[in-house]
């Protein structure tokens, strides 16, 4: 076993869930990421009531890799042989704003801790490895664009380095007015080649 | 007392985003962390930051913290006694 190959891959887009191109939950009425999350969380009922304490773009990865994971048998994995490798191009900015307004004002100066341990990209991570069980490497990269080559190249290297011989990789982004989750589940079994053309044509598949 | 029961079990419910719970799903005596309502350490925080902000009460002791957050009835009786 010397190469990668994705073996399923979800895309959340325009209120719309894909599961390997097919659509498999749509909300057009939600306005919101938080009326969206809600409603494909009630539809998938994963019962995990740290889901509502999260920041809205942990709570968009938690439901990709939900979609992507929950009927996964990781039993053929070491627990420490699964690693995740995400990026996006804005961070947790719209949680870090959120909680910017909480200390801004000296005389009214309530930082929220819950809001605070959201302020990394990292912690959406953590929240998708505690619930998956995944203990191998992970890595969240900021990139202008969704990089189909950084994110590749990056999981080839700690497959061909023997960190992990399963991943989790993609791009979950929330900005101002718009939200979007890109995951995939790479390991040695499968038909489509994990590489740069064969990752962005699924990524483009759903305009 | 009663009130402040009442209206502290809507702020728990709103500051610690419990989702689809109602106040009267709250039981004023039952703990609110490990069994009860299975708040974490965060929620910790977050209760000692609405005590400040809401009532104006620090906690001087952090010792005192799991007296005080036992259960929504000793969180009152301590707002009642603790506030100026």
């Amino acid at each position: 076993m010397n190469k990668l190959f994705i073996n399923k891959y979800c895309h959340i887009k325009n209120n719309k869930v894909f599961v390997d191109g097919e659509l498999v939950f749509s909300n057009e009425e939600a306005d919101s990421i938080k009326s969206f999350a809600k409603s494909l969380y009630r539809h998938l009922k994963p019962s995990y009531n740290k889901f509502f304490k999260m920041d809205e773009i942990s709570k968009l990865g938690f439901l990709a890799a939900e979609v992507l994971l929950k009927d996964y048998d990781f039993s053929v994995y070491d627990e420490e042989d699964i690693s995740i490798v995400l990026s996006n191009s804005h961070s947790t900015l719209l949680t870090d704003k959120k909680h910017q307004k909480t200390i801004d004002d000296n005389s009214n100066f309530f930082p929220s801790p819950s809001v605070f341990v959201y302020t990394l990209p990292n912690i959406m991570i953590g929240e998708i490895s505690i619930r998956h069980k995944l203990r191998g490497e992970n890595a969240f990269f900021i990139v202008e664009n969704f990089n189909a080559d950084l994110i590749t190249n990056h999981i080839n290297n700690l497959f061909l380095t023997h960190k992990s011989n399963a991943f989790v990789g993609g791009w979950v982004n929330q900005s101002e007015n718009d939200f979007e989750a890109f995951l995939y589940f790479t390991s040695g079994k499968g038909d489509k080649g994990h590489n740069t053309n064969e990752i962005n044509r699924l990524y483009n598949l759903i305009p | 007392m009663e009130k402040l029961i009442e209206k502290l079990k809507v702020e728990i419910i709103e500051t610690l985003n419990l989702e689809d719970m109602e106040p009267d799903d709250i039981d004023a005596k039952e703990p609110l962390f490990g069994e009860g309502l299975g708040l974490d350490s965060i929620d910790a925080l977050e209760l000692i930051v609405l005590l400040e902000k809401e009532y104006g009460i620090k906690i001087q002791n952090p010792k005192d913290g799991q007296k005080v957050f036992f259960s929504l009835e000793t969180m009152a009786k301590f707002i009642k006694e603790n506030q100026k």
